[in-house]
């Protein structure tokens, strides 16, 4: 423990002295750059997609679920006992905030773009819509059926949750699925750079036997590569993580319409998780060579 | 300053060294010889902890070898300066640069000894290869290095394994003479060498013991060297 915060605060600090008696390796350097760059590229892409499909799911949730309808169809006659039977029901039902029937106008909008506007809906059997708005408890959707199917035999009630459902299960699955992804990533960067770091430590077994000689402790030469690695990894993160934002930022938008694709991207504080990526990277590259440095070293006489 | 106790070391079951007692006691001037793999190496590693002793006992400034961990290993090669028989450098680092890194891995300002660094590499000659390479150097010059490196801590003990191997005989001389001068400072020196005009050269210039290593057994030489 003591160790990991002295080599944190070296990191910090900096000991050009100790960066130099590592050789330099322009090749595996520029592969650990890569590849953390390429990771933190997806990483925004996964974050992005989780954090989408979870507002959709949200969106969703909230503003299906404060809402239903009723449908009425009576023959003429009786369509308009029928509504107002309907509206002083849902009116003393307990959860419901407010019903109102749709006006004639309101419903010839709802079918204006399946049959065109000049579509004489008054002539037709057009079924009474009765909008519900629900109180945040939210009502029994079970015994409201059974109520509106004594009272009023038109009546159907439709509380959206048939197809709600499966959608929101679908959005919830997706952001699982995105965090899963970006835990994977995070993993093979771990991996990733452990990999590079023990073939570094074995490419300079020569400098580690001449720094032991020369008194050097384990923790000063784990330091040189530590330092090393977590620079590239956060280097190369914050230039993959950079890219990232910038093909999310350039993705069509969907306007009004937006939909579930053209709502990939970040919005309001959610602009920070990007943000978190090079660190977080930097910090497993931290601790996936501190680990393979002190096992590697601790093998030596 | 050193204490090896009834020592063997054993190489994956073949006993190399065997009840070996030694003591380097401070100020003193040892010589170690004997045919090359007799054990000359493995006894100088026994000695900076390089190698535990397959049983028996190794003090290093008091400590038991077996009770310490590589951080207190560590921090004794700072009171011990080693020349390898191999002359080992980071390759990549100027003559200066390796000659100081004892400083610098033990987080001493190497600036602050630049005028101490300046006159040990005109010490041992190699003022102007201090900016070269190591792989740049030859053989002789390698050794020079190494030397200059061992002792910059101001080391208490110097191990040395065959330091002037790859020397000529005026070469050699010098290299003594700093051994030499370094002993009358107070330090402890085991140089291990078969060169035995070495040998008596040095007899002359200082008290030196001599250990001769034969049949796995470390034995007080005769007068006649």
């Amino acid at each position: 423990m003591n160790q990991t915060l002295d080599t944190l605060r070296a990191l910090g600090r900096g000991d050009k002295a100790a960066d130099r008696v590592v050789p330099p390796t322009g090749f595996t350097a520029r592969l650990t750059l890569f590849a953390a760059g390429a990771m933190a590229f997806l990483a925004v892409f996964a974050l992005a997609l989780s954090l989408a499909a979870g507002r959709l799911a949200s969106n969703w949730g909230d503003e299906l679920a404060r809402s239903s309808t009723v449908r009425i169809s009576a023959p003429a006659g009786q369509m308009v006992a029928q509504t107002s039977a309907a509206l002083r029901l849902l009116q003393q039902t307990p959860g419901v905030a407010s019903a109102r029937a749709l006006s004639e106008a309101e419903q010839q909008a709802l079918l204006a773009p399946w049959f065109g506007p000049e579509l004489p809906v008054d002539q037709l059997p057009v079924p009474q819509l009765i909008e519900v708005q629900e109180t945040a408890q939210g009502y029994d959707p079970a015994g409201l059926r059974l109520r509106l199917q004594a009272e009023v035999p038109g009546a159907v009630l439709d509380d959206h949750a048939r197809w709600r459902r499966p959608l929101a299960q679908a959005a919830g699955r997706l952001t699982l699925l995105g965090w899963v992804s970006a835990g994977l990533i995070a993993a093979a960067v771990g991996a990733m750079v452990t990999l590079a770091a023990n073939a570094a430590l074995a490419a300079n077994a020569q400098v580690i036997a001449v720094l032991r000689l020369v008194g050097a402790t384990d923790n000063y030469i784990a330091r040189a590569f530590v330092r090393r690695f977590t620079l590239r990894a956060l280097i190369g993160a914050a230039a993959g993580t950079a890219l990232g934002v910038v093909a999310v930022l350039l993705m069509p938008s969907g306007g009004e319409t937006a939909g579930f694709l053209t709502g990939l991207g970040f919005q309001g504080w959610h602009w920070v998780m990007p943000a978190l990526i090079p660190p977080l990277a930097g910090a497993v590259a931290f601790a996936a060579t501190a680990v393979a440095a002190r096992r590697v070293l601790g093998g030596l006489s | 300053m050193i204490e090896l106790e009834n020592v063997a070391y054993s190489y994956g079951g073949a006993e190399l060294l065997s009840e070996l007692s030694l003591q380097l006691a401070p100020g003193t001037f040892h010589f170690l010889t004997g045919p090359s793999g007799a054990g000359k190496t493995t006894l100088l590693k026994l000695c900076y902890g390089a190698l535990r002793p397959t049983s028996g006992q190794a003090r290093i400034f008091g400590q038991d070898v077996r009770q310490m961990g590589r951080d207190d290993i560590a921090m004794s090669r700072r009171r011990i300066g080693v020349v390898h028989q191999d002359c080992a450098f980071l390759d990549h680092l100027a003559v200066h640069e390796n000659v100081a890194l004892p400083l610098t891995v033990s987080g001493q300002a190497v600036a602050g000894q630049a005028e101490n660094l300046r006159e040990l590499l005109a010490w041992v000659g190699l003022t102007e290869r201090a900016t070269a390479l190591p792989p740049e150097l030859s053989g002789g010059e390698r050794q020079r290095a190494a030397l200059a490196r061992a002792v910059i801590m101001s080391p208490e003990v110097i191990l040395a394994d065959e330091p002037t191997g790859n020397v000529d005989w005026e070469m050699s001389q010098r290299l003594l003479q700093l051994l030499v001068e370094l002993n009358r400072m107070g330090k402890t020196v085991l140089i291990a060498t078969h060169d035995l005009s070495l040998i008596r050269a040095a007899k002359s210039q200082v008290q030196a013991r001599v250990l001769r290593i034969a049949n796995r057994r470390i034995a007080t030489a005769g007068a006649d060297l």
